[in-house]
């Protein structure tokens, strides 16, 4: 079963969470970020070529004219395929693991499984970002070396950025399946 | 409670039968590695799985029962697989069932509570993962997860559930040995069942590795013996051999050649990769080599290249006396000391004489000496680059000479100045106490002390110049030399069989492994499909990068400015075996 809700970054960008849940184990939310504009796309590449111009008429050289369109393309592709995500998906499994997928916009997917024996918890974190306090979802892995100890924080949904409210949404469906987990694995 | 079956794509269209796997109770998941088909004798199929659990020490045991049918299940076919579960007992029991030509599976495991209760026996949720065989078995997962014991049985400690099922799927070879067209009692589908594939060549290549690598083998100890007799040992000889880069790059290759060619197995999976790319890096600098050789016969480099180094050589001399004349008289505005310009500055214009009459000297027989050398670029671009680097270092020799000449007048001036300064103030340095104690002193002494440190202070920046100008071009050669190092390092080090295989067959190396929901219906088991994860470029050279010679800088930025600051040598990097000055 399918659900889309919409809401805000921290920046005051749109999200898009999309849920679905495959079954009473297994959950998956999509959070689809703001998609590059053509505004932005235009005002980068009319000031790449305009400082190129310029110094072209310092230099009276055409090779800067050609080597400007050159770097705005690779600029453009590097971007698409190293830097601009498009959506992040979190897949919960019961007893498998958790899985973050981020798509980059040129189709490219980068994906991080974790396995169910090493998460101790789903927690929502507050941090320091720039000049701003902001909340983000973690996973805490559990420590080999000490039972109570926590080896590593990995934050979830880094480029999306959502707020409070879409945190918790996420939050609360997690804990289910994690308590859930819990509950099976102690019981023989 | 949910439990997980891995299922392997192979056996997907296969026909009915008898599921047979592992059963993992931790993670409580069963791997299934094959289907044994009807008709079968059940004591036979023991037989069979008792053979393949002493040969592979992997617990592998009948998990259940695999459906493939038509339209509607015979109510026989249902009652006849429930008898199975009778025979061959297992906790908790699978029954498999697929439509033939559509995507609906279902699934449930049975605890089989024994014919006399009616009850119904608890049922599970069961979740289907499905799992390429062949690349499973094939992939390495990094880090490698250390399994403890490899007895009989279900022993997995808290390695990761994966990992124990990338184990198993690895150690059953012995199952997939038979294929369909075995005249074998028990049929057996899996990912080889369609017969066992391999290839001439690399049969053959197996088949040749033995007595070529013997061959090799007894050359190389040749080769090492003949290098390590006495007479290398010697000192003229040793010294030589230990500040040249030529020598180390030669012994390191002999080295890796040794290992490549031992007739002793690889261990493990990390040794065979470490081997594999010693061997194309070898290869790499070879071909290399052989193509720069070429392009310097089809041009006759070496002929211009003989013709232009006196020339070259000698307009670097030139260039050397114009900058002590130049430093002889005023150099930038600053007024040196007339008489220490003059002897300083006569002393290096003899020294570029003599290093001139040196070159004119060894003229004609460098155009020889230059086609040998040329030669040795068949052993590699490495042994090359070292030579070129050689050469740079043997060619500005006067650079390091003058360089030694202006740090040790420096630092004695420096030496003398702080002692002098400490006089002048009234202190000494107390040698036993490893401090500075107050001093008195007689009247002379202080006269005569403050005497010298007004001289020498006086007399400091015409040292100070030239030892400033000295070190800079110490220090641009050093750079040169460090950059020819730094790529030798970078061909030697690069693990290009490990990238080759990451670009090719991206299953062979593992990071982990991913998921994908397959087309779900309410009602239905929750099917998922386990894909590897292959690793990132960057883990790959970290985890396989070969050990280099090692010669890199062992000072940091800030020990290096201490050292040009007092003057004390500084000697960029290091080899083996050298002692400190």
């Amino acid at each position: 079963m399918e659900d889309e809700q919409s809401f805000s970054d921290i920046c005051g960008g749109r999200l898009a969470l999309q849920r679905r849940c495959y079954s009473p184990s297994c959950l998956e939310f999509c959070l689809s970020c703001p998609r590059i504009t053509l505004r932005s796309l235009t005002a980068v590449t009319c000031t790449v070529w305009l400082a190129a111009y310029g110094l072209f008429t310092l230099c009276e050289n055409s090779m800067i004219l050609s080597a400007a369109i050159f770097i705005t393309l690779l600029g453009l592709l590097g971007y698409l395929h190293f830097v601009k995500i498009d959506h992040e998906t979190l897949l919960i499994i019961d007893s498998l693991g958790i899985q973050m997928t981020s798509s980059y916009a040129s189709g490219k997917e980068s994906t991080t499984f974790i396995e169910m024996g090493e998460v101790k918890d789903v927690v929502i974190n507050e941090a320091i970002y720039m000049q701003k306090v902001i909340y983000y979802l973690c996973i805490l892995l559990k420590d080999p070396v000490e039972p109570h100890g926590i080896s590593q924080v990995v934050p979830l949904f880094q480029s999306a950025k959502p707020r409070l409210d879409c945190l918790i949404e996420v939050y609360r469906s997690c804990q289910d399946i994690l308590a859930h987990q819990k509950a099976t694995s102690t019981s023989p | 409670m949910v439990l997980k079956a891995f299922f392997p794509t192979c056996c997907a269209s296969a026909d009915s039968g008898l599921l047979v796997g592992r059963w993992v109770p931790e993670q409580s998941s069963a791997v299934v590695l094959a289907v044994v088909h009807f008709p079968f004798i059940p004591i036979q199929v023991k037989e069979l799985l008792a053979q393949v659990q002493q040969a592979s020490q992997v617990g592998v045991t009948v998990l259940g029962t695999w459906c493939h049918r038509r339209q509607e299940p015979e109510e026989s076919l249902g009652h006849f697989l429930e008898g199975l579960g009778a025979i061959f007992s297992h906790k908790p029991w699978f029954q498999l069932c697929r439509e033939r030509g559509s995507k609906s599976w279902s699934c449930k495991a049975t605890h089989w509570q024994g014919p006399t209760s009616h009850a119904a026996s608890g049922e599970d949720q069961v979740m289907l993962i499905f799992y390429d065989q062949r690349k499973v078995l094939l992939s390495q997962l990094h880090p490698p997860a250390v399994l403890p014991d490899r007895q009989a049985g279900d022993t997995t400690a808290s390695a990761g559930g994966l990992a124990a099922v990338f184990d198993t799927v690895a150690r059953s070879e012995a199952l997939f040995q038979s294929d369909r067209f075995d005249e074998g009692p028990v049929r057996l589908s899996h990912w080889q069942s369609e017969g066992v594939e391999a290839s001439i060549l690399v049969e053959l290549a197996k088949w040749a590795a033995g007595p070529v690598c013997l061959l090799l083998a007894c050359l190389l100890s040749l080769v090492s013996a003949a290098s390590a007799c006495r007479v290398f040992k010697l000192w003229p000889l040793s010294f030589i051999w230990s500040k040249l880069s030529t020598c180390e790059q030669l012994r390191h290759r002999l080295e890796q050649l040794t290992l490549i060619f031992s007739t002793r197995k690889a261990k493990n999976p990390a040794q065979l990769m470490r081997k594999a790319n010693m061997l194309v890096s070898v290869l790499l600098d070879v071909a290399l080599g052989l193509m720069l050789l070429s392009w310097l016969h089809r041009k006759d480099l070496i002929g211009q290249l003989a013709d232009a180094l006196i020339p070259v050589a000698d307009h670097v001399a030139e260039e050397l006396q114009h900058l002590l004349q130049w430093l002889m008289g005023a150099p930038a505005g600053l007024k040196m000391n007339r008489a220490l310009d003059q002897v300083l500055g006569r002393f290096f214009l003899y020294h570029i004489h003599l290093w001139i009459s040196y070159i004119h000297l060894m003229s004609p027989f460098i155009e020889r000496i230059l086609w040998h050398v040329g030669l040795s670029a068949c052993l590699g671009l490495t042994v090359a680059l070292s030579i070129l680097s050689d050469i740079i270092a043997l060619l500005t020799f006067h650079i390091y000479c003058f360089y030694v000449y202006g740090a040790r007048l420096y630092c004695l001036k420096i030496h003398g100045l702080s002692s002098l300064w400490r006089l002048f103030r009234g202190k000494k340095w107390n040698v036993l106490r490893q401090r500075v104690d107050s001093c008195s002193y007689d009247l002379d002494q202080l006269f005569i002390g403050t005497l010298l440190f007004t001289i020498l202070v006086f007399l400091l920046p015409t040292t100070a110049l030239y030892y400033l100008v000295f070190t800079l071009l110490r220090l641009l050669v050093v750079t040169v030399q460090g950059l020819i190092h730094l790529l030798v390092d970078l061909i030697n080090s690069l693990p290009l069989y490990s990238l080759g295989l990451r670009l090719c067959r991206p299953y062979r190396l593992a990071a982990g492994v991913k998921f994908r929901v397959l087309e779900h219906e309410t009602g239905r088991p929750l099917r998922l499909l386990m894909q590897i994860n292959p690793l990132p470029y960057s883990r790959v050279v970290h985890t396989y990068r070969l050990p280099t010679c090692g010669c890199h800088p062992k000072h940091s930025w800030g020990s290096l400015c201490r050292k040009l600051f007092f003057g004390e040598l500084i000697y960029p990097w290091r080899q083996r075996g050298d002692k400190q000055d």
